[in-house]
């Protein structure tokens, strides 16, 4: 049973770094239709602005000091995703390949000039010494950092739901992603709204650069590639332009590929994958994604 | 004087030639219904006067061109939209429909206005949109239209695919709001235009073929040489 407890709770760990990652790009791909490549340039540089914030703590960070430095690296982030949004997207709206070269393009640029600064080799993550301890959940010892992983990916869940829920700003993005054309025909500039959307997906995924930096012993410029594999997985499977769907799959997903790594031995890839396929064959908007107008 | 002058307007979507220089005016305060088969180019000609498609030629909103301004520029210029299919939010409450619609930081009376109009709005305030009746779903779809002062409203089909008692339902809120504002009307049902319309423009295969008085639409023979359909009397 402890077994048990120990796998699921891991599992929804690690679902919480994913969802972290998807949230961003869900919104961004439901809104503005943008397949956005660049979520893990956002990522890698959130974790490496979060590892510098930490690196001044000194040899021991605090936890006041560690949610610096993940605010930190996810408002780095953020600007950094407003930034290539209006230097480069604003002018490839509706051009969906430009938008996808482009946008790998970024990510190769952060990944060569962070490798070129910092080198590719990990570079530990100066974390809280709570991290390493383990709390006893019905007699499993669960590591410490899991628990930061969930709590932090339920806050932004609520955040972005309060934003969605109670903001004009959030009431266009719902819209937006049901039928941009007739909020514009609403005498709306929808385009506002892309701005925001990019800065909190750039934020979400910054957050997650940090945690995702500690979960893998260190930051280094190739920490992203997995994690945006599994964010787009998860934004499939979730529903395009929708959070909760997101958060939903992303649990999913980090519970099933642990218990299948546990149970039939490297096969949790394999798992996800055929998940993937059952979702598009029986609902290919994803859980709760709708059908576009 | 022309509340509204589309001139020599063109639109292709995609590689297809759709509005081949559609000419035409909508009086001020009165209305204007765009007539014609099934595909000639009506729901286009709106989206083209709206920027929604990208057109060339000249739209006039009272002496201003509109052509090349962005859909919400439009729109905040004074050019409200109730599109063919409805195009509510079917995720967001009627209340946030309304809501996202309205332009005005205090709308409360806007709101009233609109409950008035449309009782059954007010008690489906918080209800999901998407659940609604086809007729409620028009409802929203026109009270967006009417919470902001607008210069023209453009309305397409606002009956299509309602029953008979709905149709009545949406004219007579057609009908009221026909007094305060210009208004262009893609409509197939003949009876609603003849109840409405003060001027008729009819089109075929992206063109223009007539404007004038409604007067014709009485006479069965023209209405089915321009319409192709039965209606009016000899």
């Amino acid at each position: 049973m402890e077994t048990f407890i120990l796998i699921g709770i891991t599992g929804i760990g690690l679902g919480a770094l994913y969802f972290l990652v998807a949230s961003g790009l869900s919104l961004i791909y439901g809104l503005m239709g943008v397949l956005n490549f660049a979520h893990g340039g956002f990522l890698t540089v959130g974790a490496f602005v979060g590892f510098w914030v930490a690196s001044k703590t000194g040899f021991e960070t605090s936890m006041s000091e560690f949610i610096l430095a993940m605010l930190v690296g996810g408002l780095a982030a953020g600007l950094f995703a407003l930034l290539i949004e209006q230097l480069l997207i604003t002018r490839l709206y509706d051009r969906h390949i430009d938008q996808a070269l482009v946008t790998v393009g970024v990510s190769l640029v952060v990944g060569a000039v962070l490798g070129g600064w910092f080198g590719n080799d990990l570079r530990m993550f100066p974390a809280p010494l709570w991290f390493l301890t383990a709390i006893d959940v019905g007699g499993a010892k669960i590591p410490a950092d899991r628990i930061v992983y969930i709590t932090t990916a339920i806050l932004l869940l609520v955040g972005n739901w309060a934003i969605l829920k109670f903001t004009r700003i959030g009431l266009i993005i719902r819209a937006g992603v049901e039928n941009r054309n007739m909020v514009n025909a609403l005498g709306i500039n929808v385009r506002r709204a892309f701005s925001t959307v990019f800065f909190l997906g750039g934020f979400s995924a910054g957050v997650g650069g940090v945690l995702v930096s500690v979960y893998s012993n260190g930051v280094s410029p190739l920490i992203a590639g997995t994690y945006l594999i599994y964010g787009f997985i998860v934004v499939v499977i979730g529903g395009m332009g929708s959070v909760p769907g997101s958060f939903i799959a992303a649990m999913m997903i980090g519970v099933i590929r642990q218990f299948a790594n546990y149970y039939a031995t490297g096969l949790g890839d394999f798992v996800v994958v055929i998940l993937l396929a059952v979702v598009l064959l029986i609902r290919p908007q994803g859980l709760l994604g709708k059908v576009r107008a | 004087m022309n509340a509204l002058s589309v001139s020599d307007l063109h639109v292709k979507i995609n590689d297809s030639h759709i509005l081949h220089g559609v000419t035409f005016d909508v009086p001020a305060h009165k209305v204007t219904a765009l007539l014609g088969r099934n595909g000639v180019g009506k729901s286009t000609t709106l989206k083209g006067i709206l920027g929604l498609y990208p057109g060339t030629g000249s739209v006039q909103l009272n002496g201003q061109e509109i052509i090349g301004v962005p859909t919400y520029k439009i729109v905040q210029s004074g050019i409200a939209y109730v599109p063919e299919d409805r195009e509510i939010f079917s995720s967001l409450s009627v209340r946030e429909n309304l809501a996202l619609a309205s332009r005005s930081k205090d709308n409360r009376s806007a709101f009233a206005t609109i409950f008035e109009l449309f009782p059954e709005l007010d008690t489906r305030a918080a209800q999901i949109a998407g659940s609604l009746s086809g007729g409620q779903q028009q409802m929203v779809a026109i009270a967006r239209a009417l919470l902001n002062k607008n210069e023209v409203l453009l309305i397409d089909e606002p009956t299509k695919g309602l029953a008979p008692k709905l149709v009545t339902e949406v004219a007579s809120a057609l009908a009221k709001v026909a007094h305060e504002t210009t208004m262009l009307l893609v409509e197939q049902n003949l009876a609603l235009v003849k109840r409405l319309a003060h001027h008729v423009v009819v089109m075929d295969q992206g063109r223009v073929i007539f404007q004038g008085g409604p007067e014709n639409l009485a006479d069965s023979a023209w209405v089915h040489q321009m319409l192709g359909v039965s209606g009016g009397h000899k």
